[in-house]
Formats: C-alpha cells, sequence, structure tokens
C-alpha cells in the first residue's frame, strides 16, 4: 500500500511502532486490515465502511487500530474515535467467541427479557456488556432487532431464537458453549 | 443473462417468465391471497406475515411471501420494472412527480411529508449531481416492515428509487440500512447486481440513456441516523449528529447537494402508483391521509405479525378484527404508535381512525408505524420509563434541551418507579416535556416527551397512585410490589423454588412454600412457572385475599 504523504505532521505513533502492537503484529490480521483498507481508501465517506468491515472481520477496533486507520486514511485519530464512540456497533476490546444477545426492544421488555437477563447472569456469572473469563460468551443487551412477533428474543451470533423463557436459558446456554468446542476441535 | 432494453422486451420476457412457471410447476393458489402464485411452495405465510384478515390490503407487502426476493424473474413475473420502463419510455420527470402529487402519498417514515412536494422541491434545486437516498434505518422498538420488504421485495424498493432518481434528475441512490439487519444488506446487495445485470440499473437504463446506480450503506447501531442529516452525516463517514434545517437536505444534502431521503415503504408504493394510476391510490384511506400503511403488530393481540391495512381504519379494527384481540381475553389497556417518540392512546380511544391527523391530535403519532397493544397488566408510568431511558441512551447529546432534558425526565420516571416520587414531580415533568419539545435541535428531541405527555394525559391516575399511594396498580413496578404464595393453592410442587435466581423461596415438597419478601427481587419468574396460579402480585396495602380469610376463625 503506497503511503499517502502526510500535508501536516501527525504526532502519535509512527506505522513502525504500531504494527508491533496486537493485531497488527499478527501478519493475517494485518493482511485484512490492509485489504479493507485498500479496497474502500478512495470511496467518499468510506469511513463507516471501512470500520464496519474491520468490526466484522476482526471482531473490534482498538487504539492501534485507530491510530493506523488515521494514518494511512490521513485523518486525525479523534475523527477516528469520535466514529466509533458514536456508534453502538463499533468496540475497541476483543469480545468473545459467541455474543449472546438479549433485545430490549419494546415487545421483548414486555415478554420478559429482564427476567432472561436475569437468569443468564445468574448462569454466567456475568452482567450484560461482560464477557465470560473463559473468552467463550458476551452477553449483552440491544436494541430491537425486529423480531417482535416472536419476543421475547435471544440472538446468538447471527442466529435468532424467539420466545425463550427463563426455563429454557440453561439448554440455550449448554447449545451455545457446546458450538463453541465444536468449533474449536474442528 | 438476458439484457432488457425496453418495455416491450420486459412484458415479453414476463409472459415467458410466467409460462415456463407454468409448465413447471402446476399453478397453486394460496388461500386467501386469492391470487395465482408460480413459486415454489415453501414461500408461505409464517409467523411474521400470515395471509391477509379483517380489513388489509397489500399494496407494499403485495410479493411478500409471493416471490423469491433472491429471484429477479420472480419480481419480474409480477409485472416488475415494467413501471420503470413506462417512465422512461414514455413520461416526462414533471409528469411522475404530477402522479405522485395526485395520488396524495405522504412519506411513510413518520414526519408524513407529501413525497411529491419533497421531490418537486429537490428538481428544482439547483446543484448537481443531485442524490437520491433511501431511509432504511428502521430504529424504532417494535418495528420491522422495512425490514420485511427489504427481504421480501427489495426490486420494490430499486425500482421506486429508480423512478424517484428520474423525477428529482439524481443518478447515484444510496440505500442507508441498519447494521441489525444483515439479512436485508445481503438481499439488497443481490438485488442490485441482479438488476445491474438485467439493465435495470447501471449507466444506461434499458436503453434509454438515463444513467442510475445505487450502493448500500450500512449504519452502526446508531437510532438517531434515522433522522435525515444525521443519516446523512453518517454516509458522508461522521459521527451521525443531526444539524438545523433548514437548509434542507432538499437543497443542501449529502456532500451539500440537493439530496431526497424517503422511506423504503414510500418507495415500495411508488411503482405501483405509476402502474395502477394515482385515482386507485387516492381512493383508499382518508381525505388527507391516502392508501395504505403497514403496521408492526406487536404486543398483547392475539396474532401479532405484519398487517397493511388501508389508512382511516379504526384502532379497534386493527386490535380485534385483524389481531384478532387480546391474548388471555384480558382487557385493552392501551395502545403504543409510532415507537419511542410516538404516544399511547387509552383503550377508551379505540374507535380513532388512523391517519396523520387524528393521530397527531389525540397525542400520538403515525411514526414508521410500530403498534403495540398492551393488557390490563401494563404499567404505563414504567413504559414511559422504558421508552424514556430508549431516548435518552440514543440521544445524540449534541444539544442541551434533548441531552439533559431527556435525562432529568428520565431521573424523574425512575424515581417514580422507585416509590420515591415526590410532589410535584408531575407538574416538573410537564415543564421538561415543554421545554425538551420547544427547544431540541431534531426529530428525536422534539418527539422525546410524547411517551410522557400522553401517559400523562390518558393515564394521570397511574401516576398518583406511584407517587402518592406508592402503588403500582398493574404490578409491575418491582420497588411498589411483593409476591406472596396463597397457602390453599400452594401444594408444594417446587418448581418455584427451583427456578427462583436468587433462592429467595422456601419450603419443602408437598408442603406449603413461603418467599422470603427481604431477599425477593421481584424478578416474576416464580409466577411465570407456578402451574397452579398459587402465586400473587400485590401492591400497596393490598393483601393476599387467602390471607385474610385465615385470619378470621382467630
Amino acid at each position: 500500500m503506497t503511503i499517502p504523504a502526510q500535508p501536516y505532521p501527525l504526532t502519535g505513533r509512527s506505522f513502525k511502532s504500531l504494527e508491533k502492537e496486537y493485531p497488527l503484529n499478527d501478519p493475517l490480521q494485518k493482511a485484512i486490515i490492509d485489504q479493507i483498507l485498500q479496497s474502500h481508501c478512495d470511496t467518499p465517506g468510506g469511513l463507516m465502511v471501512i470500520l464496519n468491515e474491520i468490526q466484522s472481520r476482526i471482531g473490534f477496533v482498538s487504539q492501534p487500530i485507530q491510530e493506523y486507520v488515521a494514518r494511512v486514511l490521513n485523518t486525525p485519530v479523534s475523527a477516528i474515535h469520535g466514529v466509533i464512540t458514536f456508534y453502538s456497533f463499533f468496540t475497541t476490546e476483543p469480545r468473545g467467541e459467541r455474543i449472546l444477545k438479549f433485545c430490549m426492544g419494546t415487545a421483548c421488555y414486555v415478554g420478559g427479557t429482564p427476567q432472561l437477563v436475569d437468569k443468564a447472569t445468574q448462569l454466567l456469572g456475568v452482567s450484560p456488556g461482560q464477557t465470560t473469563p473463559d473468552g467463550k460468551i458476551t452477553v449483552e443487551v440491544c436494541r430491537c432487532v425486529g423480531a417482535c412477533s416472536q419476543a421475547p428474543v435471544v440472538v446468538v451470533d447471527e442466529q435468532m431464537y424467539g420466545r425463550i423463557r427463563p426455563s429454557k436459558m440453561p439448554a440455550l446456554i449448554r447449545d451455545v458453549l457446546k458450538s463453541c468446542e465444536d468449533a474449536s476441535g474442528g | 443473462m438476458p439484457l432488457v432494453h425496453s418495455l416491450d422486451e420486459l412484458v415479453h420476457l414476463q409472459k415467458k417468465i410466467l409460462e415456463d412457471r407454468r409448465a413447471d410447476i402446476s399453478a397453486h393458489s394460496i388461500e386467501g391471497l386469492g391470487r395465482e402464485k408460480f413459486a415454489a411452495p415453501a414461500l408461505r405465510a409464517d409467523q411474521e406475515l400470515d395471509a391477509p384478515r379483517g380489513k388489509e390490503i397489500r399494496v407494499v407487502l403485495r410479493n411478500c411471501n409471493l416471490i423469491d426476493p433472491e429471484s429477479l424473474d420472480d419480481y419480474i413475473g409480477e409485472e416488475g420494472y415494467q413501471a420503470l420502463a413506462t417512465v422512461l419510455s414514455s413520461m416526462s420527470p414533471e409528469e411522475v412527480i404530477e402522479i405522485i402529487s395526485k395520488s396524495g402519498l405522504r412519506g411513510r417514515g413518520g414526519a408524513c411529508f407529501p413525497t411529491g412536494r419533497k421531490w418537486q422541491l429537490t428538481r428544482n434545486s439547483a446543484g448537481s449531481p443531485k442524490y437520491i437516498i433511501c431511509n432504511a434505518d428502521e430504529g424504532d422498538p417494535g418495528a420491522f416492515m422495512n425490514r420485511r420488504v427489504l427481504e421480501g421485495d427489495p426490486h420494490s424498493v430499486l425500482e421506486g428509487m429508480a423512478i424517484g432518481a428520474y423525477a428529482i434528475g439524481a443518478s447515484r441512490g444510496f440505500v442507508y440500512c441498519r447494521a441489525e439487519y444483515p439479512i436485508a444488506v445481503r438481499t439488497l446487495n443481490l438485488a442490485i447486481q441482479q438488476a445491474r445485470a438485467y439493465g435495470l440499473l447501471g449507466e444506461n437504463v434499458l436503453n434509454s440513456g438515463f444513467a442510475f446506480d445505487v450502493e448500500v450503506r450500512m449504519g452502526a447501531g446508531a437510532f438517531v441516523c434515522g433522522e435525515e442529516t444525521a443519516l446523512i452525516a453518517s454516509i458522508e463517514g461522521r459521527r451521525g449528529e443531526p444539524r438545523p434545517r433548514p437548509p434542507f437536505p432538499a437543497v443542501t444534502g449529502l456532500w451539500g447537494k440537493p439530496t431526497c431521503i424517503n422511506n423504503v415503504e414510500t418507495f415500495a408504493n411508488v411503482p405501483q402508483i405509476i402502474m395502477t394510476g394515482a385515482d386507485w391510490f387516492a381512493g383508499m384511506g382518508t381525505e388527507k391521509s391516502k392508501g395504505t400503511k403497514t403496521f408492526a403488530l406487536a404486543g398483547d393481540v392475539n396474532h401479532t405479525g405484519l398487517i397493511e391495512v388501508p389508512l382511516g381504519i379504526t384502532l379497534r379494527e386493527i386490535v380485534y378484527d385483524v389481531g384478532e384481540g387480546i391474548k388471555k381475553k384480558k382487557e385493552l389497556k392501551a395502545i403504543q404508535t409510532g415507537g419511542p417518540m410516538g404516544g399511547c392512546l387509552p383503550a377508551s380511544m379505540v374507535d380513532l381512525p388512523v391517519d396523520y391527523e387524528s393521530l397527531m391530535a389525540a397525542g400520538s403519532i403515525m411514526g414508521s408505524g410500530g403498534m403495540i397493544v398492551m393488557d390490563e397488566d401494563t404499567c404505563m408510568v414504567d413504559i414511559a420509563r422504558f421508552f424514556m431511558e430508549f431516548i435518552q441512551e440514543e440521544s445524540c447529546g449534541k444539544c442541551t434541551p434533548c441531552r439533559v432534558g431527556t435525562h432529568s425526565m428520565l431521573e424523574i420516571l425512575t424515581r417514580i418507579c422507585r416509590g420515591e416520587g415526590v410532589d410535584g414531580d408531575i407538574a416538573k415533568l410537564e415543564r421538561l416535556s415543554k421545554l425538551t419539545r420547544t427547544h431540541s435541535l431534531c426529530g428525536l428531541g422534539q418527539g422525546a416527551p410524547n411517551p410522557v405527555d400522553s401517559t400523562l394525559k390518558h393515564f394521570r391516575e397511574e401516576y398518583e397512585a406511584h407517587i402518592y399511594r406508592k402503588e403500582c396498580p398493574a404490578k409491575v413496578c418491582r420497588e411498589l410490589i411483593r409476591y406472596e404464595i396463597i397457602a390453599e393453592t400452594c401444594n408444594g410442587c417446587t418448581v418455584c423454588a427451583k427456578n427462583c435466581p436468587i433462592g429467595a423461596i422456601a419450603g419443602e415438597r408437598r408442603k406449603l412454600h413461603v418467599i422470603d419478601q427481604e431477599t425477593c427481587v421481584r424478578c416474576g419468574i416464580c409466577i411465570q412457572t407456578c402451574n397452579f396460579g398459587a402465586i400473587l402480585a400485590l401492591t400497596g396495602d393490598q393483601t393476599a385475599p387467602v390471607m385474610a380469610q385465615s385470619q378470621d376463625p382467630i
């Protein structure tokens, strides 16, 4: 990738020092990020597209990634940081292998999501927003996923489970943990 | 892949597709829809979208569940893209705008601005290039109409956009879709590729010299991006913060150029209006609100899911005919329309006609079309608090009235729900609501007080019960209720004790169970799990009826 000439001196870290940090020190991850940047750096308003892709393929947009993107796009890190913190989809830290999202839309809320969250908290020992210590499951509360006719809804990654009762939670969590093991085993 | 060059070729292709289908599969008609269908039988009614009931008329949802959304041939088989071909071959942009204006179509995203006028304004604006944007950032909790249209009939939206682009003189379009809808994004991208391959999008649409292409842009989980200026900021790759209007996007929009933003449903209506005529469309609905509207019917009705009804239908017809009544034969308490910036209408207003003006006058809005039916077990203060929490979290923080106003209102509402409400809270809420409404920058803040205002107007006595008597009449607010087990009904099955997440229920098998009120967090799991109805929720000074009896003999 060609590095554009800097119109003004950027403070902050150089490419060299950024490349020593995770995930940029991993050639595979760096290749993915570079490829995303390459294909969208000329798109008008491409920053959102780039960050969305990084989020979905790397799983998070940490400080080193933000600085790296800022260098390549020749924008201030603050502009990128501003975008990251504005939208709830971007995370700055790695999340668990599976993400358990509880829909807090109106229909789900009335349908009993709070009880489901209580049950999951009890079973996993982590509150919403946290990841289990083994890095397997992240519990999150999210906005309406638009499946209100099946309220309350739990979303595991992109798979949707509707009409979940608190009594069904243990089985659901067992399935999720099992799928984690299957994925790492295979 | 066949390239289509003109209307005649499109009609010819349609005939061929239909003949092929007839030969392939024996045509079957889907019950209740009264239309022959040639696609695979697997594409039938589902939980979200059932066969029409009551007074339903399907215009926007006409193809959903009937065609394969991933097949452009299926769409062409249903007269697809013929509206676009007609427009390109025989109409001037002014004529298109004339038809849309005559049809009376108004924006379906909530602001209900006349679509024809918006197109005219954008067309008249100086500046080039012009852009057309489809707002698919459907963020209202409880609403999923747009998702369904994008996932079930993406080409109708693309065709509507292309017609709009021709009318306003745009050559590029964007669909801004929220990140929560990955399947919709995938379906749309596929549809765009197919349309390009057929020559229905691209440099030379249908060999007419008109150039138009569409790109999908994804949001990243910010509710405020449904507001048009915030949406533009987001497409430009910035924080999705609204800016003051005017200038309106029709004058200064995306990258400072004239931009027309319409909702998914608005665009999906356009091809049908062109094909069937403005008079047909204007024949449905009321004097000022024409056509049909999709609603996502949710909550405590027997039949939840997507519906499409002519405007002017009464709430009663929606709840009792289309929704088939309240679940478990309970009483209707309120109907919430318009999403978090909408309002709650009480059961007494059930005969209100559903159109833009009537809903507005009653203190609610049409919004994008969420409709949540609530039964007697819903606490209106808690609902107001829930919506305020949503809005407070989603407020972008740019303007002070919205940022601070929603926060202050939420604080008061939370206090009231906790039983810590004090005299004067209602007056404070009313003042804050007025300030937030009149001083906020965008629709989010201006509509934020609606849930509070409408519940205060129609359910004031519930607020008073919470504040002065520390009671929650609907038995929802945890701090104001307690659960008790009725001695005579409990048979000691231990199910509640096993399911209690914090072990607050004690009791041996076949013996009376007791809830420890100190430990109980009132999560309500025990009530849901008890098969014998032996657990009661009580509020204020209420006592369990059985307890009163057992005290009598002594």
